[in-house]
């Protein structure tokens, strides 16, 4: 590839990638008189980064091992980076995505005369520094420390609104994400440095020989709960109170940096601590598949039930982030790949269907899925988007939706649950269930009460977001070889 | 050489400081003075440290009477560590306290104010590096006395009865130190500790010496305000003027606990401590007792200073909580959070008093809106609350850390479980004021607040970024801290 950052070291491309959005929320600080310049600088900024995050990509993909010195802190202790796969794709979609958001806030933040939105900028980017230093951590403590900086620069985000909904919102999602981080999470990474005496991702795991089965179960079971971002059933609580955020917020970071930063952590501490050989060797994994299923199918029947179109489409998430849990739980290599899959399926999937929302609010104003009817006629390009989405969550072709579903399913057959294939399909009718109606009934179903006159598309800034999602979501079918080439250099030994 | 009696120098210079400002009438040259002094004490800490660290313990013999018969004064790690603690935290509050004392202080009053401020420091540092066991005594009633005072000037007439409280709890402990100190001084026929220590060996089991053990113990746990001995504490530091809050929070129970440590590990020995007798349980519960109830109590105030106190005795317990676990990973989190600690509820303190500086009040609801009016102040206590509660990247996940990892040692899964729970309810009487201070309305009375002038600001900031910068960079904290620990452990004679 042409794009090979130059002279650069791998160091130094990591250390630039991280500074760039922290640097970018400063100057959006500074440039807050100007609200075009601001934004500008946010759109520079999210550009900027996604060129440093490509130009590692190629490095990458020329086989080159990328990585930071290490700083001590105390002992077991250290600051440091690595780039792999899988850390890779997830910079890649949360850096690109960015971009389409930025673009998409600008329509949505002034068409709704949102305040306070020098602010929003700049956690936003503080939060996209935070997802790069998950997706880059050489070390469970280095994951951590940006785990929990991701968690308290969205908190701004979640409480933007500012009134009492909002705060209780707020409350919930500190709470829960930091309680599970710090109440299962932490004592796991202590136990971890203890039995392992390192805290490192390597290929293969470090827990082989040093410890029981009945200790791997309860470590695990504290990683996977204490990731309270994976929003693994029963501490999900928090992902629908985020809903409270501006629709940016629930869009990128709700169903694409702090979820996806979960199920990304979950999948590296399961490849990369565990290791799927001891896994799938001491069966040590077996509860998790279930808990995973059983989150999958709870997740998307709640969603039915919602008639609130984001509570929908946050407990649509609450499953779909199971399927990436299932698909490291089952340890095998299939379902570990359709898992990473997933991340990148999905988060393109989930962002086209909210920025939907945020267009029919933004233009309509309406927020529950019983006021949709008929809308479809007057914000056709919206509901054909919407369509798009909710077909490629489904799993459905030509959507990229389709290839990880796919790829679970073998991983499933790999590992010789066939229960688990049975859960994917009925999950995907479920899925048809509570998504294809809102589309069809906006197409099809009679306009609500009075003429909805006035009513318009959404501003051009979200419609071009809404069509470059759209558009990847069929891209992403035509094309997953080259998340299969990346994917496939994971080392599992 | 002025370096050989630096020892002396340490406790002299802000003796006659205290002199020098009681001849002023103006505060602000008795202000000076304190600042001069106050400025002078680091470099003589860190000096003593230095020699400490190259050359093994320094003694100093007071006056030039040999010990054990003279005074002498013995520097080692530990206290080394102690005595730049204390003056570190005595330079960096006094540009603070110009502005402070100006206006909580009747005008002519700074001056004895600031006289029994370096009393009060004459006397913390003095118990610190003093070797003798009565002089020990002698500075303990010095800074005792001191502190009574400093609490009582506070403008609020309930500072009085809060002053009177301490005065008796202090006399109380002050005795049983002294009871204990005469009954070990009929067994050993010295005052010397180091002394004390070598004749104490073969008698350790003898009534007496358990006796003294247990006056001892009781006394300076009173003085550390050790739950239930803290009722002291909460109304002293609610209602004395803001800069003796935060010099007393961040220095006056640390120096206690070094003196519980000086004894417990250096005079009795790790074998009585540990061995014979049920200290490690005794204070493993009250650490519990004081991390879960006090934190509770702290969620239910609506001072916000009385707050802060209540969550000193939560934090206090963190620190015996190190004693009680007994390995030398547990006592360095013990012995760093003497330090991590201070840093932190300093940088509050100072937050908190420079709120009242502007608005004149520290109640919660008063305090509505005014991360608005004074985003550095309430952003400084906002990070400051992070290190508070734990999150990894300030000091206070370093010292969780240690405690965890020791705890987990010593084969305690659950205890890691209960301080991590404990952390869990600092998030929520942290978050509750984060919420107040950024999420509501600006309150009326605090429209034209705005943050405190710079000599107030810039201490706080230094401080706040103390509690980053010591959260990446323990070589001089836990660094320290860790030798301290092996020192005692070994069994120092």
């Amino acid at each position: 590839m042409a794009l090979g950052g130059g002279t650069m070291t791998g160091e130094a491309l990591i250390i630039i990638a991280l500074l760039v959005p922290t640097i970018g929320a400063g100057l959006i600080w500074l440039t807050a008189w100007n609200p075009n310049v601001r934004e500008a600088t946010t759109l520079v900024t999210a550009g900027t980064l996604f060129a440093i995050v490509v130009a590692i990509l190629g490095r990458v993909l020329n086989g080159e091992d990328l990585a930071t010195g290490t700083w001590p802190i105390a002992p077991g202790l250290e600051l440091g980076f690595r780039v792999e796969p899988l850390g890779m794709l997830f910079a890649c979609v949360a850096s690109g995505l960015w971009i389409v958001n930025s673009i998409y806030s600008i329509g949505y933040m002034r068409g709704n005369k949102e305040p306070r939105q020098t602010q929003f900028y700049m956690c936003f980017a503080i939060a996209l520094a935070s997802t790069i230093g998950i997706a880059f951590a050489a070390n469970l403590f280095t994951l951590f420390l940006f785990y929990e900086v991701l968690t308290l620069s969205t908190y701004p985000l979640v409480t933007h609104k500012g009134d009492e909904n909002a705060k209780a919102g707020g409350r919930v999602y500190l709470l829960v994400l930091l309680g599970t981080s710090t109440v299962l999470l932490l004592p796991a990474i202590i136990a971890t440095a203890l039995i392992a005496g390192t805290l490192d991702f390597m290929p293969g795991g470090i827990l082989t020989g040093k410890a029981d089965k009945a200790t791997l179960m309860i470590l695990l079971a504290m990683f996977m709960f204490g990731i309270g971002k994976a929003a693994l059933m029963p501490f999900h609580r928090w992902l629908p109170a985020a809903m409270v955020a501006p629709t940016p917020v629930s869009a990128l970071l709700h169903a694409v940096a702090v979820v996806k930063a979960g199920v990304f952590t979950v999948t590296k501490v399961v490849l990369y601590i565990f290791g799927i050989e001891l896994l799938a060797s001491t069966g040590a994994n077996e509860w998790l598949i279930w808990v995973a299923a059983a989150s999958l199918l709870l997740g998307s029947l709640v969603a039915m039930t919602k008639d609130n179109l984001k509570a929908r489409l946050a407990y649509s998430t609450v499953s779909q982030l199971a399927y990436v849990v299932l698909g490291a739980a089952l340890a095998t290599s299939w379902g570990v790949i359709g898992g990473a899959m997933h991340i990148a399926m999905h988060a393109f999937g989930k962002i086209t269907l909210f920025f939907c929302a945020g267009a029919i609010y933004t233009a309509a104003h309406k927020t529950e899925v019983s006021e949709l009817s008929g809308l479809g006629r007057t914000m056709p390009f919206t509901f054909a988007a919407f369509l798009i989405g909710a077909l490629s969550i489904i799993g459905l072709p030509p959507f990229g939706g389709l290839w990880s579903k796919w790829y679970l399913a073998l991983g499933a057959l790999q590992a010789g649950q066939i229960v688990i294939v049975a859960v994917l399909m009925i999950s995907s009718l479920l899925n048809i269930a509570y998504l294809l109606p809102i589309p069809i009934k906006a197409f099809f179903g009679q306009a609500s009460g009075r003429k909805s006159s006035g009513i318009k598309e959404a501003p051009l800034p979200c419609l071009i977001a809404i069509g470059l999602t759209s558009l990847g979501c069929l891209i992403l079918f035509f094309f997953p070889d080259g998340i299969l080439n990346l994917l496939s250099r994971i080392q599992v030994q | 050489m002025i370096s050989e009696h630096l020892p002396a120098l340490q406790v002299v210079v802000p003796l006659l400081g205290a002199v020098v400002c009681a001849f002023f009438t103006r505060g602000d040259r008795a202000w000076f003075v304190a600042l001069v002094v106050s400025l002078a004490m680091p470099f003589i800490a860190f000096g003593l440290l230095l020699k400490v660290l190259h050359g093994g313990p320094i003694s100093y013999a007071l006056g030039g009477w040999a010990p054990p018969f003279g005074i002498e004064y013995r520097v080692d790690i530990l206290n080394a560590y102690v005595l730049v603690l204390v003056s570190v935290i005595g330079a960096v509050i006094m540009p603070y306290a110009k502005r402070s004392v100006e206006h909580e202080i009747e005008a002519d009053k700074q001056a004895w104010f600031y006289t029994i401020y370096l009393l009060c420091l004459c006397g913390l540092l003095g118990i610190a590096i003093t070797g003798d066991a009565f002089n020990a005594f002698v500075f303990m009633e010095v800074s005792s006395l001191a502190t009574y005072a400093l609490i009582a000037m506070g403008r609020d007439r309930r500072a009085l009865l809060a002053a009177y409280q301490y005065l008796i709890m202090g006399t109380i402990g002050a005795t049983f130190y002294v009871i204990g100190v005469g009954l070990l001084y009929s067994m050993t026929g010295t005052l010397n500790l180091a002394d004390m220590a070598n004749r104490i060996a073969g008698i350790e089991n003898s009534r007496a010496v358990l006796a003294a053990l247990a006056f001892l113990t009781v006394g300076i746990s009173l003085k550390l305000a050790l739950f239930p001995l803290h009722v002291w504490l909460p109304n002293a530091y609610a209602y004395a003027p803001s800069m003796a809050t935060v010099f007393l929070s961040a220095t006056a129970t640390k120096v206690a606990v070094y003196l519980l440590l000086r004894y417990f590990f250096t005079v009795f020995g790790v074998t009585v401590i540990y061995a014979d007798l049920p200290i490690s349980e005794i204070f493993l519960l009250l650490s519990l007792a004081a991390m879960f109830g006090a934190s509770i109590v702290a969620v239910f105030q609506q001072n916000v200073k009385r707050m802060l106190a209540y969550s000193s005795v939560a934090q206090i317990g963190y620190i015996t909580l190190g004693i009680a676990i007994a390995n030398k990973t547990g006592l360095t989190g013990g012995i760093v959070h003497l330090f991590n600690h201070a840093l932190m509820k300093a940088a509050l303190f100072m937050a908190i008093g420079a709120i009242f500086y502007r608005i004149g009040s520290v109640k919660i609801d008063d305090l509505a809106g005014i991360g608005k009016r004074m985003p550095m102040t309430a952003g400084a206590f906002v990070v400051a609350g992070l290190s508070l509660i734990g999150v990894p990247g300030t000091v206070g996940f370093i010292s969780k850390w240690y405690l965890g990892l020791g705890a987990f040692q010593q084969g305690w899964w659950w205890l890691v479980m209960l301080i991590v729970l404990s952390s869990v309810i600092s998030i929520i009487y942290v978050g509750r004021v984060v919420e107040v201070i950024w999420f509501r309305d600006v309150a009326p009375a605090s429209r034209r607040a705005k943050d405190p002038p710079l000599s107030m600001l810039l201490p706080m900031l230094l401080l706040t970024a103390a509690t980053i910068y010591f959260g990446f960079d323990t070589v001089l904290t836990a660094g320290i801290a860790e030798l301290a620990a092996e020192w005692l452990l070994a069994g120092v004679r």
